[in-house]
């Protein structure tokens, strides 16, 4: 440990601390712009000048670099020390008068203006990009280039570099925002995902999440595409953090599954002619709902991706549903949330709000009510599929709109919509691994690709393998009330076998004639599940019924016709075709 | 081959994928020939060829045998069995100067509604082609006669 003494105040600091370590021990601010935990010091900015006095001798030094010795004594405020930064910041003005830290900084110094000349370069040399790119992210696409006042930050030739994993690690540590990402070559992040707030690596899946806590986002995760970085595993003070854990395989035992695997949202991509994707302000339902929450990137403000407020929203119902390029279904929930979507559109910003609609199904309890508030609150509903949304204007009034073209069926007339925000309610479809899942738990897919039930009516959780059930969109679209109620009828008939404790069999299996049969094991080769036994000591095959399901490969392949299925025995087969032949 | 000779179909169709299929035909409200007889199975691989036989002998003129598609066997693998049982059948079927187009394989799933009414459609126009098969009971003269007119 060493022993010094900071603005009078006696610390201790474990050794090989710096002076800006030991100072923060004691809650002294001292400003920093080229300091980052976790990135090696490099007292490339000066702003952090402290006074040491060592053997009665004062000078100044970087507290970020300078290491902690026995018995000094710092001084971090005192007037040689103003008058030092002040300095420092009249010649980081004199070079980047513009950047608003520097400005902030030299306000609270009192300086209105540099001594030493004026110049509007962004960047402050301070090198933590550059440190950033190599220590933690480990690739290097980045450094300075050129001596002197010559010097600055770039990629190898000022080109794209091929080392960039476009992590944005630079973007963010920089203090003066100097750099920008761009999407070039797909390499970088995605503006239109940065705007949604899914730029960091380590977030919570959403707000309500069970359990709540952050996970590590594989793709995006720098560690996983350099092997380096591991910051967040130095930062967590409960050592919280394993980034060589790997997903395990656990084997469970069970009587009865249920299947709630839910649903996939529709890509609007596909559908060209609405520019999602491609026109700015062309948002989905979920992205939406993203900047209408209030835990979202917005705080539950309805922004433009220009940050201002929409003067007027298209909301465009059955998109990818009720159509038949793409899904024939109608999603039941898209007109509700459309028209909850309207409501708070209205509420939030006053925006114009356009409904564009095939037909308007408010089919449950209170939501005709609800649709009859939302007609009250000036919302323009009109009855028509949209063809295109275009930022093609015609019109003087259309110049930087989006233009909504549709054919309004109610008056009988095509129209075009200049509005600032389009909103496509999107279909909601099944999962692409459904098939996989169908399969795994031997279950059957409608046309649409949901699971099906045993029967629509008498069976509408159940499914054609026993013990397994289903609940939610895994089986059709529907709304959150439907979902609890199929959940909650799911989970009763799983614990229902559960509490039974015996388990009813269909009686329809398959019997061998012991007094007949020859014991030549066929049906022993073509069953399925196993259920039929050699009896050795009479040398018979014997059914186990536990275990038998019925489909009767045994008594089809039986070559003496002792194999017998019950309720589908031979002589009843042969009788039906005897009888639907008679007629 | 008269114009107004309606052929009569037998099907054996398994319980879970095209009996179920038929079902959803006939609830969508989808119109198809009404020249086929179901007979319901629990699997296709309950259908022994003996009762292809009957039928045919019965008076049938066509045979539909309708399964799973592979892999979506209620009991696992009973469409492979039959998958492999009715070519060996076709072979038979051949040999008796019964044309093997009168024997028809599908795997046709629950959902497939729409492939059901498309096949029976089909099937009944080309045993409509082909003719009635002619066959009686086995202890009648005709079956001789049958076979011969088949060629």
């Amino acid at each position: 440990m060493v022993n010094l003494k900071i603005n009078g105040t006696e610390v201790e600091v474990p050794e090989g601390s710096t002076l800006l370590q030991a100072t923060k021990q004691l809650d002294i601010y001292i400003p920093t712009l080229c300091h980052h935990e976790g990135i090696i010091p490099y007292g490339a900015c000066r702003m952090c000048t402290v006074q040491m006095v060592r053997r009665g001798i004062p000078q100044l030094v970087s507290a970020c670099t300078y290491p902690c010795e026995e018995g000094v004594e710092i001084f971090t405020d005192n007037e040689e020390v103003i008058h030092a930064r002040k300095i420092i910041i009249e010649l980081l003005l004199a070079r980047c008068s513009t950047v608003p830290i520097l400005r902030e900084m030299a306000e609270t110094y009192g300086i209105d203006k540099s001594r030493f000349g004026e110049d509007r370069k962004g960047c402050i040399l301070c090198g933590l990009c550059a440190r950033m790119c190599h220590e933690i992210v480990g690739v290097t696409a980045l450094s300075f280039v050129d001596r002197g006042t010559e010097r600055f930050v770039s990629t190898p030739f000022g080109k794209p570099s091929e080392d960039c994993i476009g992590c944005g690690a630079c973007a963010f540590i920089c203090p003066t925002k100097n750099i920008t990402i761009e999407d070039i070559d797909k390499r970088n992040v995605l503006h239109h995902e940065l705007l949604m707030g899914h730029n960091k690596a380590i977030r919570l899946p959403f707000m309500q999440a069970v359990p709540n806590v952050p996970y590590v986002d594989h793709d995006t995760c720098i560690h996983y595409q350099t092997d380096k970085c591991l910051w967040c595993e130095k930062i967590c003070p409960k050592e919280a953090i394993n980034h060589d854990m790997e997903d395990s395989h656990t084997e469970v035992e069970v009587g009865s599954i249920v299947l709630a695997t839910g649903f996939k949202t529709f890509d609007p991509k596909v559908v060209v002619e609405l520019g999602y994707g491609k026109l700015p302000n062309v948002i989905t339902s979920l992205e939406f709902e993203k900047l209408n929450s209030a835990a979202g990137p917005t705080g539950g403000e309805i922004l433009m991706e220009s940050g201002e407020p929409p003067k007027s929203v298209a909301i465009l119902h059955c998109i990818g549903s009720r159509d038949h390029n793409y899904h024939d279904y109608c999603s039941r929930v898209c007109c509700m949330y459309s028209l909850k979507f309207a409501h708070l559109v209205r509420e939030k910003t006053h925006a114009h709000v356009y409904e564009l609609y095939i037909d308007m199904r408010s089919f449950g309890k209170g939501y005709e009510e609800f649709y009859d508030r939302v007609m009250e609150e000036d919302v323009d509903v009109i009855r028509g599929r949209v063809a295109e949304v275009t930022d093609f204007a015609e019109l003087p009034e259309e110049t930087g709109k989006l233009i909504v073209v549709c054919e309004d069926t109610m008056i009988g007339a095509f129209r075009r919509l200049p509005v600032d925000m389009v909103i496509l309610s999107i279909a909601l479809e099944a999962r692409d691994d459904a098939a996989e899942i169908g399969r795994i738990f031997n279950i059957s897919r409608t046309a649409d690709g949901f699971f099906k039930e045993l029967h629509p009516k008498l069976g509408p959780v159940s499914t054609a393998t026993a013990g397994v059930f289903i609940a939610g969109c895994c089986q059709g679209p529907k709304d959150i009330p439907d979902t609890v109620a199929q959940g909650g009828s799911a989970a009763a008939n799983a614990i229902s076998l559960a509490d039974k404790g015996v388990v009813e069999i269909e009686p329809i299996t398959s019997f061998i004639d012991p007094d007949k049969c020859a014991g030549c094991k066929v049906c022993i080769s073509v069953c399925p599940f196993t259920a039929i036994e050699f009896d050795e000591e009479k040398k018979i095959s014997v059914v186990n019924e536990a275990l038998c399901q019925g489909c009767g490969t045994c008594a089809a392949a039986c070559p003496s016709g002792v194999a017998k299925s019950r309720h589908f025995t031979t002589e009843q087969i042969l009788a039906e075709i005897e009888g639907v032949l008679k007629v | 081959m008269s114009e107004d000779f309606e052929p009569k179909l037998v099907g054996f169709l398994c319980n879970w994928c095209t009996y179920t299929g038929a079902d959803l035909a006939g609830t969508s409200r989808m119109k198809y020939a009404p020249n086929l007889r179901a007979i319901r199975v629990m699997c296709s691989g309950r259908i022994d060829p003996t009762f292809i036989v009957k039928a045919l002998v019965e008076g049938a003129d066509g045979v539909l045998i309708g399964g799973c598609h592979f892999g979506d066997c209620h009991y696992q693998e009973g469409n492979y069995k039959t998958m492999r049982r009715i070519p060996i059948l076709l072979k038979l079927l051949k040999q008796f100067g019964i044309e093997p187009e009168r024997v028809r394989l599908e795997w046709i799933s629950a959902s497939e509604g729409r492939k059901y009414a498309d096949v029976i459609n089909e099937f009944t126009e080309t045993i409509r082609k082909l003719g009635p098969l002619g066959l009686t009971k086995p202890n009648v003269e005709p079956l001789a006669e049958g076979v011969a007119a088949n060629g």
